[in-house]
C-alpha cells in the first residue's frame, strides 16, 4: 500500500467524457491492498468503464461484503453511494436496497470467499430473483484478507503457498449463475482491461442480474507456481470465447468484419453487445449450449472467458413482483398505508 | 522500436528538462533539494561547480531551463529555478573552506585570458586549482565584464560581482591585468604563453542609421554605452520623454535606467511584435510593471531635429510576412507614418562583434560574419592554442553561455597544455543509486504540490524608481523558498524498469496519475506513440521501451509528464521499478571536485 494519495495532477490531454469529467473524477481513495493485487486493476475497469458510460457517480451504488476485493469499492467512485455490509450478506443488502429504491444501479463488489464459502446461500437467492444489478467476484482462489487459506472456488489440485493441496472440488460461480438464472455471465481477467471493461459496461447497461466472474491474482498468498489463480497460469490457460464491443446509439461503425465472424446483440436498453467471435460457433444466446461448452473446456484445462451468456430480453425482480415505476423509497404515507378501508376490503376477499 | 539504452547518460539527462536545457548542465532538482532541506551553502555549492556565479546568476540569468521545467507541461508554470538558485546564495554560509586549494607549487604552464568577463573568469577559475597560472587582462577597471558594466543595478548589486569574482580572482593563481586593453592578439602570443583564451565579448553597440541621426546625436545614444556610463556613474540624468528603440535585454535595462534618471515618459518601440521580442518575457513585464509602453510593428524612419536639438522622431508601420521557407519580412502596411517626439533616443538594436585588435595575418581565420572560425565542441581556433568563449565565440549570447563556454574551453587548454587531442572529451561524471528506504519511503521527497508558482517579492515600485542602485527583486525568503521548491518534481530521480522481475499485474499502469505507463506491443516509434494510454504527443521527449517481457509485450513509458511520484514504483510487488536518483556532473579539467552534497 502507499501513505500518500496518488497526485491529483493529470495528462494534459486527458479527455472529459459527455458529463464533463476526467477519468480521474472516477476514482476513489489510495488503495490499501497488497501491491500488485489483481483487485486493484478491476477497480481501474470499473472507473473505465464508468467513464465512458459517462456515468453520474451518484447514481451508482457499490455494495460490498467483507474480504480484500469487498474492500475495493473504496478505491473507486468517490463520489457514489457505498455499503461495505457483512460476510457473504452483499446480495441481501443490495436486494433490499434495490427494492427501496429501483432508480439507482447497483454494483456488488464481492469475492470468492464472500460469495462462494460463506455467502454462497445469498448468491444463489440474488440470481434468482434476477436483481437488476452488475455482481463482480474478484476471484482469487483464496482467502487474501485472512492470508490465503483456500477458498471454495479454488481448483482441485491447486497448491497453497506453502504446498497443500487443495483436494475439494472447486465451486464454479459461472455455472451456478447460469444455472440459477442470471441474464448477464460473463468471465475475465484482471490482467487483460481490453476484455474486462467493454464486460463491465454491457453488464451495467444489462437491465437485468448480471454477474463477472474476474479472475484476480492474489500476489501475496496465490501467485505461486502449481496455483490454478497465478498471472502466469491464467495467462497461459486462458482462452476467450469471443470479443465486445460495447455500441451505444450514437456511435458510427467503423470496423468491417467477415461474414459470420461477429455476432450482435442488442440490449433492451438499445446499447448493441458486437461480439466478435473467437471460438466457432459459440452462441452466447443458448443457455444450454454454452453450459455444456464451459463443461467440456473446463475438463480440457481450459479457463473460458467471455461474454459467456446473455438474455436480450431479461425480466428482473421488480417486473417479477409487479413494483411501481416510482421507487418504493419515494412514495408517500399515504401510497405505502393505503388505510383500513383498503385493508378491510382486502380482508374481505380473502373471506 | 529498440530497447532504450538506459546506460547512456544522456537517457536520463534529457530526462531532467531543466539540467538538460541549461548550458552550463546545473544539477539543478538536487540544488533545489538541499534548498528545501535548508541546506543553502551546499545548494550554492552545487551551483557554484556548475554554473561559477549562482549568486550572479540567480538575479540575471536568462534561465533556458525554465521554458524546458517539467512543471510546465503538467501545471501552468515552471518552478522558479532561476530565484531559487538566489536563494542558495543569499542564505549560504561563509564557503571559503569549500572552495578548491590553490596550489603553491605551479604546474608552470602560463595562460592568458582576454577579457575579464563570465567566460575568461571560468576559464580561470575552473585551471587555477590545476596549478595553471592564469593572467587576465581587461580594459576595465574590475573584473566581471559585462555582468560589471552592463547590468543595471537595480537587477544586480555590485557587492554581488565584487564577492563571487573575488572567489575566482582573490584566491591566488590568477593574475589581474586591469586597465589593460590589449592591442594586439601577435603581441599576447610573443610572450609565449602555454595558451591563450579570448573572451573579450561583443562590445560594440549597433548603430541606427537613419536620417537625422548625426545631426542629433547629442541627444541619441548607443544603449550599451549610456548603460556603461551609467553603471560608473557618468550619467547621472536622461531628458523627460525617452524612447528605446530595440526588443532585447539591452532596451529593457535602458528603458528601466531612463526611468530612474528622470525619464518620465519613456517608451518602447520595436520593429517586431511583442511575442517575438528578444526580451524574455519577464523582463518586458518588469518594464511594463514600471510604466513603460511597449509600442511593436514600427521601424524607424528618420529623426526629427530642429537645428541639431533632436525634437522626435517617425516610424514606418510594418507587419511580418513570411515566405514559403517560413523566413519572416518586415512590409510596410501602407498605414501613416507616426511620429513621436522625444528628448533623448537610446540605440539597443543589437550588439556586434569586432576583433580590430587581431591581426589578420597571423594564422586566425574568421568566418564571413567576422566571427572566428572554431571547433564548436572544443572552442579551438585555426591558431592551435588559441581558444574562444562567451560573447567572443558565436556573437552575443548570456552569462550562462559563456559559463558553458569557460568550462569547455578549460577542458581543451587542458587538454592542449598535456599534449592531448582536444577532440578526446573526458565524459562527465554519472552517479547513479537507488532512493528506497522501506516498502513505500523513498530519500526524496515523492509528495508532489500543488502550489502554483510563488511570486519573488518585489521593492514598492516607487522606491525602486526613486534610487537606480536600489534592487527591484527582494528575492524569496526562506519560507517562500521552501514552497517553491517543493514544487520541483524531482526529475532526476529517474523510474528505472527491470523488465525481468516484471510479472505484468498493470498495478503501475494503474496507478500513474499522469498514464505514463503501457504494456502493449512493439511497433514503430510514430505509431507506437498514437496508440499508447494517453498519447505521447511531445516528440521531444523520449520513449522508454523495455523488451523481455513474458507475455511478449513491452512496457513503454513515455517520459514527457512523467511526475517522478514513484507511486509505479510503490505499487509495483516485484520491485521492477524502482526510483534512482541521476547525478550528472559534467566534465571539468581533472583534479575535480566531489561534489559535496551527496
Ligand atoms: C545591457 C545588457 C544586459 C544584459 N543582461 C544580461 C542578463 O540579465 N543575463 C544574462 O545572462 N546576460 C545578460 N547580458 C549578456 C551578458 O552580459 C553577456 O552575454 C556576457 O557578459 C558575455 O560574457 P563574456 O565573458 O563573453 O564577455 P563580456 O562580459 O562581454 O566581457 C568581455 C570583457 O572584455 C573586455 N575587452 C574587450 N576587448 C578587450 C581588449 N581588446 N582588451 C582588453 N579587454 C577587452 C570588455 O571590456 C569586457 O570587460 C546583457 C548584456 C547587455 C548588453
Ligand atoms: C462472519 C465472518 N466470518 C469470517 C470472517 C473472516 N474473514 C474475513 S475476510 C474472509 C475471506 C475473504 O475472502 P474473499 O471474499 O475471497 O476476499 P479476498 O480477501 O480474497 O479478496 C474471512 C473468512 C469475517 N470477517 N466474518
Ligand atoms: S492479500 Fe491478496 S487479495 Fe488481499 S490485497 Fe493482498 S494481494 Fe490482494
Ligand atoms: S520540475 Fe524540477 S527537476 Fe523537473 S524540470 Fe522542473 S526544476 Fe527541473
Ligand atoms: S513516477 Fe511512475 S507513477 Fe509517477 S508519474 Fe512517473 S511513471 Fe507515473
Ligand atoms: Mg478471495
Amino acid at each position: 500500500m502507499s501513505y500518500l494519495p496518488k497526485p491529483k495532477l493529470h495528462h494534459p490531454t486527458l479527455p472529459k467524457n459527455a458529463l464533463g469529467y476526467t477519468r480521474r473524477d472516477y476514482e476513489g481513495a489510495i488503495s490499501t491492498l497488497c501491491a500488485g493485487c489483481g483487485h486493484d486493476s478491476i477497480s481501474a475497469a470499473i472507473i473505465q468503464a464508468c467513464w465512458e458510460l459517462s456515468i453520474e457517480p451518484h447514481r451508482v451504488a457499490k455494495l460490498s461484503g467483507i474480504g480484500c476485493s469487498s474492500k475495493t469499492p473504496d478505491y473507486f467512485l468517490g463520489a457514489s453511494h457505498g455499503f461495505n455490509s457483512v460476510h457473504g450478506r452483499m446480495p441481501s443488502v443490495l436486494t433490499g436496497a434495490n427494492l427501496a429504491n429501483r432508480d439507482l444501479i447497483y454494483l456488488g463488489i464481492s469475492g470468492d470467499g464472500d460469495s462462494a464459502s460463506i455467502g454462497l446461500g445469498q448468491f444463489a437467492h440474488i440470481m434468482r430473483r434476477g436483481v437488476n444489478m452488475t455482481y463482480i467476484v474478484e476471484n482469487n482462489g483464496v482467502y487474501g484478507l485472512t492470508k490465503g487459506q483456500f477458498s471454495a472456488t479454488s481448483d482441485k489440485g491447486s497448491k497453497a503457498k506453502r504446498g497443500a493441496v487443495n483436494t475439494d472440488e472447486a465451486i464454479d460461480l459461472v455455472g451456478l449463475a447460469m444455472q440459477l438464472g442470471a441474464t448477464f455471465v460473463a468471465r475475465s481477467f484482471s490482467g487483460d482491461k481490453a476484455q474486462l471493461v467493454p464486460l463491465i459496461k454491457a453488464a451495467l447497461l444489462h437491465e437485468g442480474a448480471a454477474f463477472i466472474d474476474c479472475i484476480s491474482p492474489c500476489v501475496a498468498f496465490n501467485n505461486h507456481e502449481g496455483s490454478t489463480k497465478s498471472y502466469d497460469f491464467v495467462r497461459e490457460h486462458n482462452e476467450a470465447v469471443n470479443r465486445l464491443d460495447v455500441i451505444l446509439g450514437r456511435q458510427p461503425i467503423t470496423a468491417e468484419y467477415a461474414p459470420g465472424s461477429v455476432t450482435e446483440v442488442t440490449q433492451h436498453d438499445g446499447s448493441v453487445l458486437r461480439l466478435r467471435k473467437l471460438a466457432p460457433d459459440y452462441d452466447p444466446t443458448d443457455r444450454v449450449a454454452a453450459m455444456n461448452y464451459l463443461q467440456e473446456r473446463k475438463a480440457a484445462g481450459e479457463i473460458v472467458t467471455g461474454l459467456l451468456y446473455v438474455d436480450p430480453d431479461p425480466t428482473d425482480l421488480h417486473a417479477n413482483m409487479g413494483t411501481v415505476a416510482v421507487p418504493l423509497n419515494r412514495l408517500g404515507d399515504a401510497e405505502l398505508c393505503p388505510g383500513s378501508a383498503a385493508l378491510a376490503r382486502i380482508n374481505a376477499a380473502l373471506r | 522500436m529498440k530497447p532504450t539504452d538506459v546506460r547512456n547518460p544522456d537517457y536520463f539527462h534529457k530526462v531532467v528538462d531543466c539540467q538538460w536545457a541549461c548550458p552550463a548542465h546545473t544539477p539543478v532538482p538536487e540544488y533545489i533539494r538541499l534548498i528545501a532541506a535548508g541546506r543553502y551553502t551546499d545548494a550554492y555549492m552545487i551551483n557554484w561547480h556548475s554554473n561559477v556565479f549562482p549568486g550572479i546568476l540567480g538575479r540575471t540569468c536568462d534561465r533556458p531551463c525554465e521554458p524546458a521545467c517539467r512543471r510546465g507541461r503538467v501545471e501552468h508554470e515552471p518552478v522558479a529555478i532561476c530565484r531559487l538558485k538566489r536563494v542558495a546564495a543569499d542564505n549560504k554560509e561563509d564557503i571559503a573552506a569549500r572552495l578548491p586549494p590553490i596550489p603553491k607549487e605551479k604546474n608552470g604552464k602560463r595562460i592568458a585570458c582576454i577579457g575579464a568577463g563570465p567566460a575568461s573568469l571560468t576559464v580561470a577559475r575552473d585551471l587555477a586549482p590545476l596549478g595553471y597560472e592564469i593572467h587576465v587582462f581587461d580594459d576595465q577597471a574590475k573584473p566581471g565584464g559585462f555582468i560589471r558594466t552592463q547590468i543595471p543595478r537595480f537587477r544586480l548589486p555590485e557587492e554581488i560581482i565584487d564577492e563571487e569574482c573575488g572567489y575566482i580572482t582573490g584566491r591566488g593563481g590568477v593574475v589581474l591585468h586591469m586597465n589593460r586593453r590589449v592591442g594586439s592578439l601577435k603581441a599576447v602570443l610573443a610572450e609565449g604563453y602555454d595558451a591563450v583564451f579570448v573572451g573579450t565579448g561583443a562590445p560594440r553597440g549597433r548603430e541606427l542609421e537613419v536620417p537625422g541621426r548625426k545631426e542629433a546625436a547629442a541627444n541619441i545614444h548607443i544603449g550599451i554605452d549610456w548603460l556603461a556610463s551609467v553603471s560608473f556613474g557618468h550619467v547621472h540624468t536622461i531628458g523627460r520623454r525617452v524612447i528605446v528603440l530595440g526588443g532585447g535585454n539591452t532596451a529593457m535595462d535602458c528603458c528601466r535606467s531612463a526611468r530612474r534618471l528622470g525619464g518620465e515618459d519613456v517608451k518602447v518601440v520595436v520593429r517586431s511584435g511583442f511575442e517575438e521580442m528578444k526580451a524574455s518575457p519577464w523582463e518586458k513585464e518588469d518594464a511594463m510593471r514600471e510604466g513603460i509602453p511597449i509600442l511593436n510593428w514600427l521601424v524607424p524612419k528618420e529623426v526629427l531635429h530642429d537645428d541639431g536639438r533632436l525634437t522626435g522622431i517617425v516610424f514606418e508601420k510594418v507587419r511580418a510576412e513570411y515566405d514559403a521557407k517560413g523566413r519572416r519580412s518586415l512590409v510596410p502596411t501602407g498605414e501613416p507614418d507616426v511620429a513621436m517626439e522625444c528628448d533623448d533616443i537610446l540605440v539597443a538594436i543589437g550588439q556586434e562583434n569586432a576583433f580590430p585588435w587581431i591581426e589578420r595575418d597571423i594564422g586566425l581565420e574568421f568566418d564571413r560574419w567576422g566571427l572566428p572560425k572554431l571547433d564548436p565542441a572544443t572552442l579551438q581556433s585555426t591558431i592551435p592554442n588559441v581558444f574562444f568563449g562567451g560573447d567572443a565565440a558565436f556573437g552575443p549570447k548570456n552569462i550562462i553561455w559563456a559559463v558553458a563556454h569557460g568550462h569547455e574551453a578549460a577542458v581543451s587548454i587542458d587538454l592542449f597544455c598535456r599534449g592531448e587531442d582536444v577532440r578526446n572529451r573526458p565524459p562527465p561524471e554519472v552517479r547513479m543509486g537507488s532512493t528506497k528506504m522501506g516498502i513505500h519511503e523513498w530519500s526524496y521527497d515523492n509528495d508532489v504540490s500543488l502550489d502554483l508558482r510563488y511570486k519573488v517579492p518585489h521593492r514598492d515600485l516607487s522606491q525602486s524608481l526613486r534610487d537606480i542602485t536600489a534592487e527591484v527583486e527582494l528575492g524569496y525568503d526562506r519560507e517562500l523558498a521552501y514552497k517553491e521548491a517543493q514544487r520541483c518534481l524531482n526529475c532526476d530521480v529517474q523510474t528505472v524498469f527491470t523488465a525481468s522481475l516484471c510479472i505484468e499485474c498493470d498495478a503501475c499502469v494503474d496507478i500513474c496519475p499522469v498514464d505514463c505507463i503501457n504494456f502493449t506491443e512493439n511497433g514503430e516509434e510514430e505509431e507506437l506513440r498514437q496508440r499508447l494510454k494517453a498519447p505521447a504527443i511531445n516528440p521531444e521527449q523520449a520513449l522508454y521501451v523495455a523488451d523481455g517481457l513474458k507475455t511478449g509485450r513491452v512496457m513503454v513509458k513515455d517520459e514527457d509528464v512523467c511526475l517522478h511520484c514513484g507511486m509505479c514504483a510503490e505499487r509495483c510487488p516485484t520491485g521492477a521499478w524502482d526510483m534512482q536518483k541521476f547525478f550528472l556532473e559534467t566534465a571539468k579539467p581533472k583534479a575535480r571536485q566531489p561534489a559535496c552534497a551527496l
